[in-house]
């Protein structure tokens, strides 16, 4: 089968390849879009699918990342799967995984400490206590009279840096969330706070680390005792894995007898991806395969590692939404960087608080639920007003099936000419 | 005795000059402003009268009203600014009832210290956007408020048009088997302003969309073709117009992602920021439900315009209780096309 070019590309040190991205993009004019999406090489990987599968057993895969649980649902990938070929939605979806005790951490730097917190838009929208929001926090700015904080929607936390310095008269903090991916640019804001000697910049740190949850998924009772979760094999993390390789899974797939294969964020690298998980299952195997060559070594970027560890160091332990408290799950500012802490400089402390008792995020999380198998899911729940996060982000599966795919629990309508056969998206 | 002497009055400085309180305190100053800059650009018999109301002749049909606010920030964009956005947004609005849009009203808030010379270079271009549609703006009105409590100007307006007994393109019309048009591709003005805000470099070619289209909407009426349905998709774009005309005829839809008219620059830079075309704004395309029949009738009379040569059919409306819309994906899997949720990009118009 012809795979796109692009699909074939040598892989580069990705901070020095700016150059090479340029040429090539030039060369090609911004066609890095359309070949992984294309509905010609879609039908040929889905024929080789279904020639794959045995007709006598399922294949339950769970994608990791959020990234391809929005891919999935954005272009319908489930439509073109044999029925016997389940997916099953992973924790990291960074907005998802964050408790509400965090949300109310940054709420109080805003009402209490009043400072400046600097957010991307997808945390503002999760719900905190109280029936709070950052966004309604943000809203209500001023008109409390006790509210001396403000709160500003950034792209890039280079903007939270650049704001601080703009504005010396005010104290900025930064909202830090993310899995491996977006821990190096927090590093190198550290890095930056600190070269510069800004004395109103610091950083409210929620990075997560992926090895620790997927360990978590493989351990609940649900998978290991009950069985009530079969996993055949992960879809693994795509831009997390640039940065931490493939290496730190290969644990998984030696201990847990798990394949994994991990794939890029287009539909068509999901689809590939879960050929090759479905034939490492038929010929039990169960190996870290790399499917995101084009991107992602065994190594991964050991520039962006050393910075990280030179920034950051694990925490003992860190509360997940749904999966609860995992010993070394998350990462900390390093004492000699304590001057940027926001945790350290207004001494504010995470206080854990219970989930909405309907929400069923946590068991989402864990893939021992589908979204629709909630109570309040697209009845209270919804993306206008979330009740649980995985109702928030684009990348949440709650969002995801809410917004993409709920046209699957409905009966199909009549006297339309619809693609595939309508079916779950788990 | 010496007869009393005119007063002189030094003309504004559009060069050096901004706006002060007093050119809305409804003095001097404030005349000054408006023969100066208003009544200079945009004058007309109407205008001219210079009452506290435009007295505008009757006219025959029924009366077709309505008014837009336009906050957009940047003030100047690639294709256009927030003066020929607001009458371009207003006319569209009648225009799309299957009105003739015959007089705009223009109210202006004032940022204290705004700088004249881009007021009137703002003014300037309404009066040209106002000119090539031959809709005059009649009457207007102009107040200041203090720095900080304005973001330079907003400009509201206001039109009236004109629609035949028996025209009818409301948004409760859509039949199971109609076909569903857009008159261009996508997406422009949401990522004109989006990449100026961004500074986004390689998106900077993108132009706004913004555009009058009562001259378009005329040649479509003239076809002859039968049509449900009009509407702009502006704030939400195609996707969230398309969702409300699903909901009020009570209708699903399905579209073909294959067939939807995007830009290659406006694809890269929705892809660059986590942005789907579906939902960003446009200023100048309208959408267009059709009966199956004069699908293509609609679509030649719509290519021989300037403003629909892109037009294309992009899917089809069916019978669905829940009234979804939804969407082949190019990839060949289904997937909703939902409301928008939330806030995608504030201040688009």
């Amino acid at each position: 089968m012809r795979l796109p070019e692009a699909m074939h590309l040598p892989v580069t040190d990705l901070p020095d390849s700016a150059q090479a991205i340029d040429a090539t993009a030039t060369r090609r004019s911004m066609r890095f879009i359309d070949e992984f999406r294309d509905g010609e090489l879609a039908r040929g990987l889905a024929a080789a699918i279904r020639q794959a599968v045995r007709p006598d057993r399922d294949y339950r895969f769970m994608e990791f990342c959020g990234g391809h649980t929005h891919a999935i649902a954005r272009y319908g990938v489930t439509d073109l799967l044999p029925p016997n070929v389940h997916l099953i939605h992973g924790p990291g979806c960074p907005v998802c995984v964050l408790p509400i005790g965090r949300i109310d951490m940054a709420i109080r730097l805003v009402r209490e400490a009043g400072v400046t917190l600097c957010s991307y838009g997808d945390p503002l929208r999760v719900p905190a206590s109280g029936g709070l929001s950052l966004l309604k926090v943000k809203a209500a700015l001023g008109r409390d009279g006790n509210t001396p904080g403000d709160l500003r929607m950034i792209y890039s936390g280079a903007d939270a840096l650049a704001f601080a310095q703009q504005h010396p008269e005010r104290q900025v903090v930064f909202l830090a969330i993310g899995f491996e991916t977006t821990t190096p640019p927090t590093a190198v804001l550290i890095r930056q706070a600190q070269a510069l000697g800004l004395g109103n910049f610091s950083v409210l740190c929620c990075h997560v680390l992926t090895p620790p949850a997927i360990a978590s998924i493989l351990a609940t009772t649900e998978v290991r005792q009950w069985g009530s979760v079969s996993l055949d094999g992960f879809i693994g993390p795509a831009h997390v894995s640039t940065i931490i390789g493939t290496r730190p899974y290969e644990c998984f797939a030696e201990d847990y007898r798990k394949p994994m294969v991990v794939a890029g964020f287009e539909p068509l690298d999901v689809m590939l991806a879960i050929l090759m998980l479905i034939k490492q299952v038929n010929a039990g195997r169960a190996f870290v395969e790399n499917e995101f060559s084009r991107a992602v070594t065994r190594d991964g970027n050991l520039r962006a590692q050393h910075l990280v560890s030179e920034v950051f160091e694990p925490r003992r332990s860190f509360a997940w939404r749904g999966l609860g408290e995992l010993p070394y799950s998350a990462l900390r500012i390093r004492q000699a960087f304590a001057d940027f802490d926001a945790e350290q400089r207004y001494a504010v402390r995470y206080e854990a608080v219970a989930d909405h008792p309907a929400c069923e995020c946590g068991a989402v999380l864990r893939g021992v639920k589908q979204p629709r198998q909630c109570r309040i899911f697209g009845s209270v729940c919804t993306p206008e007003n979330p009740v649980g996060s995985c109702m928030v982000s684009s990348e949440g599966a709650c969002a995801a099936h809410y917004s993409f795919g709920r046209f699957a629990d409905a009966a199909p309508p009549t006297g339309a000419d619809f693609p595939g056969s309508p079916r779950a998206s788990g | 005795m010496k007869p009393v002497r005119q007063a002189y009055i030094r003309p504004l400085d559009l060069r050096h000059g901004c706006v002060e309180m007093s050119h809305g305190s409804g003095g001097r100053g404030m005349a000054q402003l408006i023969e100066e800059l208003f009544a200079r650009w945009l004058g007309n018999a109407y205008l001219g009268q210079g009452n506290d109301a435009a007295v505008l002749p009757a006219a025959t049909g029924r009366l077709v009203m309505s008014t837009d606010a336009h906050v957009v920030s940047p003030l100047f964009f690639p294709g256009g600014d927030i003066g020929c956005l607001a009458v371009h947004g207003t006319i569209n609005d009648i225009a799309v009832m299957g009105a003739t849009p015959l007089y705009l009203a223009a109210s202006f808030i004032l940022e204290e210290g705004f700088p004249l010379g881009d007021l009137a270079r703002i003014v300037e271009s309404m009066a040209r956007a106002a000119e090539v549609a031959a809709v005059p703006v009649v009457t207007g009105d102009t107040k200041v408020v203090q720095r900080g409590k304005g973001d330079g100007v907003y400009i509201t307006t206001t039109g009236v048009g004109v629609v035949a007994e028996g025209e009818d393109y409301a948004g409760d019309r859509a039949r199971p088997g109609d076909r569903i048009i857009v008159s261009g591709s996508i997406g422009e003005h949401g990522m004109a302003i989006m990449a100026q805000r961004e500074n986004i470099g390689f998106a900077s070619a993108i132009v706004s969309d913004t555009a009058a289209l009562h001259g378009l909407i005329a040649a479509m009426r003239a076809s002859g073709a039968t049509i449900r349905t009009l509407r702009d998709p502006t704030r939400g774009g195609v996707a969230t117009t398309l969702n409300e005309i699903a909901r009020q005829s009570g209708v699903g839809m399905m579209l073909q992602e294959s067939a939807l008219p995007v830009l290659p620059e406006v694809a890269a830079a929705c892809e660059f920021l986590g942005l789907d075309p579906l939902y960003v704004a446009n200023e100048g395309k309208l959408l267009a439900i059709v009966a199956p029949e004069d699908t293509d009738t609609l679509l030649q009379a719509m290519r021989a315009h300037p403003l629909g040569r892109q037009a294309a059919a992009i899917g089809k409306v069916h019978a669905d209780p829940q009234h979804f819309v939804q969407m082949t994906t190019e990839l060949g899997g289904r997937r909703i096309v939902d409301w928008l949720t939330g806030e995608q990009l504030p201040r688009i118009c």
